[in-house]
Parts: C-alpha cells; structure tokens; sequence
C-alpha cells in the first residue's frame, strides 16, 4: 500500500476512532461518505468495507471502554445476538423491498429517537 | 425486555441494509429501555456491534463489496483516534454525552433521507470528488 494511501486510511481511522469511542457507535456515518469522496470508492464498496473496519474499531473502543468498567456484558448480547438475525434479515430484504422506503422509515425511527433523548 | 430483542433486529435491518454497525439504535435501546447510563449504553453497544460488523462484512464480502485488506487497516489504525474518543467520553457529563448522541442520531437521520431521495447520485459525487 502506498504511503500516502496509509496516510489516507490513518486520517480516517483516527476520525472514526474518536466518533466511535465517543458516541458508542461504528463511525459508518463518517467512514462512508469518506472513502467516497477522499479515497474513490463507489457507494456499494465503501459500505462492505466500512463493516469490516468497524468490526475492528468496536473492538478496541468495547475494550477500552471494558478497562474503564463501562461494558454491561449480558444487555449487550441481550440486543447484539437478535441484531445478527437482523443483519441477514436486512440483506434479503434488500433485495425484495425498494431501500428508500426502508431508508426514510429508519429515518422517521431516528428522528423520534432523538426527540426522546432531547427530552428533559 | 421484548422491547429491546426487537430493536436488536431492527439495528441488524438497518446495518444490513446501509451499512452501519448499528450501534445507533442499540445506545437508545440500552439507554431508554434497559435503563443503562448514557456512558454504559455506548460501551455496551460496542460490544453488542462487533459480530453484527462481522456478519454484515461477510455478507458484503460475497457481493464483491468488501476490500479487506484497506477496511482492516483502517480499523487497527483507529487505535490513537477510539483512546482520545473514550478520554473524552469519560470526562464529560451523562447530559452532554446524550445531547452529542442525539445530534449524531438527527446527522444519521439526515443521511438516510439525503440517501433515498438522491440513490443513483452515485456518479456525480464520485466525479465531483475526482
């Protein structure tokens, strides 16, 4: 890999790393659109490897945050073993339902979500 | 209880369809309905990502999705980045942690709807960026 390419995914990584560690979420959000724009991904590539890169930064952020006595091991699998059937859920569906039904549905979902941690 | 299972499939839905972790939808869950602390649910979601990240990127390996060699360095070289991400984490108020996590839950919203309207866009920002 060349140096300047290293440098790119460094930059990134690091920028994710902070989100991630931060908010407690992948850093897809930020991952994405990145290797889009910087790096010359298409939008289907810059996706697959996205989730291989987070399931490298949640590890080290779920460890760090582990060290800290923060990571409540059973109501995590409670959501995160469901969510694996969900995964492969997502992916047939995504071949049998239009993605921008599914998109602006999630992002009525997210929206009220927001709203309810807003709320004092 | 069964109010959390379900939002757990419905994160997978979401990481198997757009490609996110899905940690957007486990910190609420675990925050909102499990009654964890903002700091604890961003932990824990975490956690709760890494075989959902796994299973996605396995999925998108057998579509030709996946460059793995560039999606793995980019994840070890996060270390530096997930240090001072924790750091911060663990200096600032539960208040300030959720109000930050509910603005980066509106910027996902943003994306998604920014996303349907303009799927097949895909050309021009890649011409835009060249």
């Amino acid at each position: 890999m060349p140096p300047r390419r290293t440098l790119q995914l460094a930059v990134v990584g690091t920028a994710a790393g902070v989100y991630s560690g931060l908010f407690g979420v992948g850093g897809g959000t930020i991952i994405v659109p990145l290797l889009v724009l910087w790096l010359g991904y298409g939008e289907r590539e810059a996706t697959g490897t996205s989730l291989a890169a987070i399931a490298v930064i949640a590890t080290l952020a779920a460890a760090a945050h582990g060290l800290e006595g923060n990571v409540r091991v059973a109501e995590g699998a409670l959501v995160g073993v469901p969510a694996v059937g969900g995964v492969l859920l997502g992916t047939w569906l995504q071949q049998r339902v239009p993605v921008r039904v599914i998109s602006l549905t999630f992002a009525v979902l997210l929206t009220a979500v927001a709203v309810a941690l807003l709320w004092p | 209880m069964i109010g959390a299972v379900a939002i757990g499939v419905a994160a997978g839905v979401l990481a198997g369809l757009v490609g996110v972790g899905g940690g957007i939808l486990f910190v609420p869950a675990l925050a909102l309905l499990l009654d964890l602390g903002q700091l604890e649910a961003e932990a824990t979601s975490l956690l709760a990502m890494v075989p959902v990240a796994v299973a996605g990127a396995w999925r998108q390996r057998s579509y030709g999705n996946l460059r793995l060699a560039e999606g793995l360095s980019l994840g070890a070289l996060s270390f530096a980045g997930v240090g001072l991400g924790v750091l911060i984490a663990e200096s600032v108020s539960e208040r300030a942690l959720e109000v930050g996590f509910a603005l980066v839950t509106l910027l996902v919203a943003l994306q998604l709807v920014r996303r349907a309207v303009g799927s097949g866009d895909e050309h021009d920002s890649r011409a835009a960026a060249a």
